[in-house]
């Protein structure tokens, strides 16, 4: 576990030139995607199509999520294995407020969404009130999951709950959590959960510059909250942080009382991850409680460990390109999907434990090496 | 079904026939009259009114223009009010037969069943009869009652007898019969007992007579206090039920994730592969060995154990035991495990479920309170998931093997200086939890779908009863799988089967917070 990388303190600057101008290029590419495809036609060499866009703006939300969880796990050494919950707790919240917005335009033009008009419901459970306005599921959007998380890790971390035993016990909470919204009488759809949106504040879910935005949306969202995780990591807090995951009990005997620190982390990484389910929802256009099955979380933790743990920028890495991959083999090799992946996880834990990024740190370091041993043949 | 048929046709030809009043309406078009005939022709009980009826059911009754009804098989007709067999007559016809005449004649000539041969068959007819008892029936039922000479069926009999006596016209027949009722355990009787002591809207009893209702109220209470009890016994037995395989699925877990800290996110697959051999065993004896076959299961427990262990020691030498010490790597890698042994068996056997039968010495159950069902193999599977549990403790407490193993966990430095070869009794030991995993896997084989899946649904909960039960403790682990177990099942009458494991879920996270150590914990000074 002990991660010992000698950082100097420099609260002056989050990133190296470097990284600043590829995180900038990538950000201007991402940018560029929907900017293409709206504004060349179908057929032009130029034009990105809507099915690449709407990917990527999913891997995204995705990549958010595994940031999320590297803030947790990369950082303080908490192994999440029910980031799922968090998920798609936002993901409902925000549903919530768009099955509201379908109004009469279901199938049985009720006022109730259809799975209620199925299960006889004559009004709005009282959870639901308020929910047709825009902002108040905003609001639990990041309440429901902010305040599961700190509840939850309350109690766990002032029990001195931690690592294996934390992780399975969040494995439980997911799975608990995805048999309560399995049940039809849950309210929230049963196992069909939300889907058929029809408009989100007015304007059609899927129309080409409603999902333009979106996605603009959850790019800025991303960029953000990687910069606000970076000047977490790098501030006084962020070396707390560190210092539980190499050794908790050395920082207890220092004075310090690690629960408010780890509390404080674990909460907003489950805001962020709710945060991340909410721009996914009107994305993908459903949201329903497999979501939560434990083996998702644990493939938020592969998307963190393919990419390298503990870098930030690495777990965005690892969310694209594994889902990248995971797009490819399901189209081109179905069957062999879950091999890969299986695979994946054990490679990556046998023999790249840092992870993409981690790999590239040291190809650079042996390529300097290389070429200063050159200049000095030389 | 033909083949009674065609007994009863040759049979009956030289006994009395039927009268041919009887029968007439069945020619006709009023159905209510069509549906007493049915009645009365299963009064009279005998061979040829039950080939007249199989012969309804059959679409073989035939009606000439004239109304003469004949029974027409091979090309031949006979006329059950004559006894005779002939030619077809001319202009005859099958008789219409809708659902409502299909249904009334079914349930007669499920009375029938009650003169077969076969106890057991009979025993069958009259519970089916007690689900509906029709009254024009009852003729039959006493006439069964008379010829029975089991006792078992005597008294189902009796009930039903009973139960068409509730509506008779004379009070002292109604007490009789509310008094005779009270061992009964037909779930049904309760409403219409209740209903007897209901009011009519002008206040006035629907029961009449008093006696009869006080009757009624005796029987109630001893027919509730049996429905109690039946269903004290049930949850009892079905929670040590739950438990044993709950144990069974973690006990393997104790030793992996308990003894040696590792976590093993691949133990469901290796249930599921214990199951599958399973599978692979009953398909061997059923291709070589058919005389054989209900002893395949005694055949898949060493072939479970030898395959899963030997799965396990792979795993453990090639993935887990360079993580060891690194255990949430453990975790990620024995999930990645996991997945790719999911899908390797999806490639070998197909995503569907495949079927695994029980053997015949363990289909069936005793019955027990009379309405009660133990099943065999529920009570087998309990019986050997204390074998396992003992076998285990035998292991680790008796032999060599153990001593070393429980060496190894308590100082393993200590243990390798004075010349344990820790890595070889980390594979065993190993090998030995996953061996165990593959005998809970036959286990559940027997209890319920075998698909690619199993294990999946199996992983949380092992992980609660080892966590709940204390690591490293197998007194723990026995103890939490049976309270869990008997927790569930006492749950589900009030909240559902999905509510009462999420309360368990709620419950056990509530647990862990309060005693982190599980409910036994381990002494040490350790700080982590």
């Amino acid at each position: 576990m002990a991660n010992h990388t000698s950082q100097r303190l420099d609260h002056a600057r989050l990133f190296s030139r470097s990284a600043w101008i590829s995180i900038g290029l990538c950000t201007l590419i991402a940018i560029l995607l929907p900017v293409l495809n709206l504004s060349f036609p179908e057929g032009s060499s130029l034009h990105v199509s809507s099915y690449a866009v709407s990917l990527v703006g999913k891997f995204m939300c995705y990549a958010l999520a595994a940031l999320a969880l590297d803030l947790v796990w990369g950082y303080t050494g908490i192994l999440s294995l029910g980031h799922g919950v968090f998920f798609a707790l936002g993901a409902y919240a925000h549903g919530m407020y768009l099955m509201r917005a379908i109004g009469h335009d279901g199938v049985y033009q009720s006022n109730l969404p259809d799975f209620m008009v199925f299960l006889d419901w004559k009004s709005y459970p009282w959870y639901w009130s308020m929910t047709d306005h825009f902002w108040y599921c905003m609001a639990l959007v990041i309440l429901v999951p902010g305040v599961l998380a700190f509840v939850f890790g309350y109690f766990a971390f002032r029990s001195r709950i931690k690592g294996v035993y934390f992780s399975i016990i969040t494995q439980a909470l997911t799975y608990a959590f995805m048999l309560l919204f399995f049940r039809n009488d849950t309210g929230f759809g049963g196992n069909n959960g939300f889907t058929d949106f029809k408009r989100i504040l007015g304007y059609s879910v899927t129309a080409p510059a409603t999902k333009a935005v979106l996605y603009l949306i959850t790019l800025c969202m991303l960029v953000s909250v990687l910069l606000l995780c970076r000047t977490i990591v790098k501030s006084k807090l962020g070396r707390v942080l560190q210092a539980v995951r190499d050794s908790e009990s050395r920082l207890m005997f220092i004075g310090y009382n690690p629960l408010w620190f780890k509390l404080f982390v674990w909460t907003l990484s489950a805001v962020i991850c709710g945060i991340a389910g909410a721009l996914y929802v009107p994305q993908v256009g459903i949201i329903n409680p497999s979501e939560m099955s434990p083996g998702n979380s644990i493939e938020m933790v592969i998307w963190a460990a393919v990419g390298g743990r503990g870098t930030l920028v690495g777990p965005i890495l690892g969310a694209f390109a594994v889902n990248g991959l995971k797009s490819w083999f399901t189209a081109a090799f179905p069957e062999l999907w879950l091999f890969a992946l299986g695979l994946l996880f054990i490679l990556v834990t046998l023999f790249m434990q840092t992870g993409m990024v981690g790999v590239m740190q040291t190809l650079k370091r042996k390529l300097r090496s290389a070429g200063t041993s050159d200049e000095e043949a030389a | 079904m033909l083949l009674v048929g065609c007994f009863c046709l040759h049979s009956v030809a030289a006994m009395a026939a039927i009268e041919a009043s009887v029968l007439a309406p069945l020619a006709g078009d009023d159905a209510d009259a069509r549906i007493d005939t049915i009645g009365k022709i299963a009064a009279l009980a005998t061979p040829e009114a039950q080939a007249v009826l199989q012969a309804i059911k059959d679409d073989a009754l035939y009606a000439t223009p004239n109304g003469t009804l004949v029974i027409v098989k091979d090309e031949q007709a006979y006329n059950p009010v004559s006894g005779k067999t002939g030619a077809i007559p001319e202009g005859a016809d099958g008789i219409i037969v809708n659902n409502r005449l299909r249904g009334a004649v079914e349930a007669s000539l499920s009375g029938f069943s009650l003169f077969s041969p076969d106890a057991s068959l009979r025993m069958k007819a009259a519970l089916e009869l007690q689900d509906s008892i029709d009254p024009a029936l009852l003729e039959l039922v006493h006439k069964a009652f008379q010829k029975e000479k089991n006792s078992d069926i005597k008294a189902v009999l009796q009930q039903l007898i009973s139960t068409v006596n509730l509506q008779s016209t004379n009070p002292l027949v109604r007490q009789t019969a509310v008094l005779s009722l009270a061992d009964s355990t037909n779930a049904k009787l309760t409403p219409i007992l209740q209903h007897m002591l209901e009011k009519n809207t002008d206040g006035s009893y629907i029961e009449t007579n008093q006696s009869v209702r006080l009757a009624v109220i005796s029987t109630l209470k001893a027919i509730q206090g049996r429905q109690w009890r039946t269903e004290l016994l049930g949850n009892l037995f079905y929670g040590v039920s739950l438990g044993s395989v709950l144990l069974l699925a973690a006990l393997g877990l104790a030793i992996t994730f308990g003894l040696m800290g590792i976590i093993n996110m691949a133990h469901g697959e290796l249930l599921m592969i214990g199951a599958y051999t399973t599978y692979v065993c009953q398909r061997v004896f059923i291709t070589y060995f058919p005389g054989a076959v209900d002893a395949y299961l005694i055949a898949a427990l060493p072939a479970a154990f030898i395959v899963t262990a030997t799965v396990g020691i792979a795993l453990e030498r090639t993935v887990i035991r360079w993580l060891y010490g690194r255990p949430l790597e453990t975790l990620l890698a024995t999930w990645g495990i996991s997945l790719m042994l999911m899908q390797l068996v999806r490639t070998l056997f197909g995503a569907q479920n495949v079927e695994v039968a029980n053997p015949s010495w363990m289909s069936g159950g005793v019955t027990v309170l009379g309405s009660l069902v133990l099943s065999y193999n529920r009570i087998f599977i309990i019986i050997f998931a204390m074998l396992v549990v003992f076998a285990v403790w035998l292991i680790l407490n008796k032999t060599r093997l153990g001593l070393f193993v429980r060496a190894v966990t308590q100082n393993r430095r200590m243990a390798g200086c004075i010349g344990v070869s820790t890595g070889r009794i980390d594979m065993m030991t190993f090998g030995l939890g996953s061996g165990i995993a593959g005998l809970g896997g036959v286990a559940l084989s027997q209890l319920g779908n075998v698909g690619p899946d199993l294990g999946q649904g199996y992983i949380v909960d092992s992980f609660m009863v080892v966590v709940l039960g204390g690591v490293g403790q197998l007194l723990g682990t026995v103890i939490a799988a049976f309270g869990l177990g008997e927790v569930n099942k006492f749950l589900e009458p009030f909240a559902g089967a999905v509510m009462a494991k999420i309360l368990i879920l709620a419950f056990i996270i509530i647990f862990i917070q309060r005693r982190p150590q599980g409910l036994f914990a381990q002494k040490g000074r350790s700080v982590e």
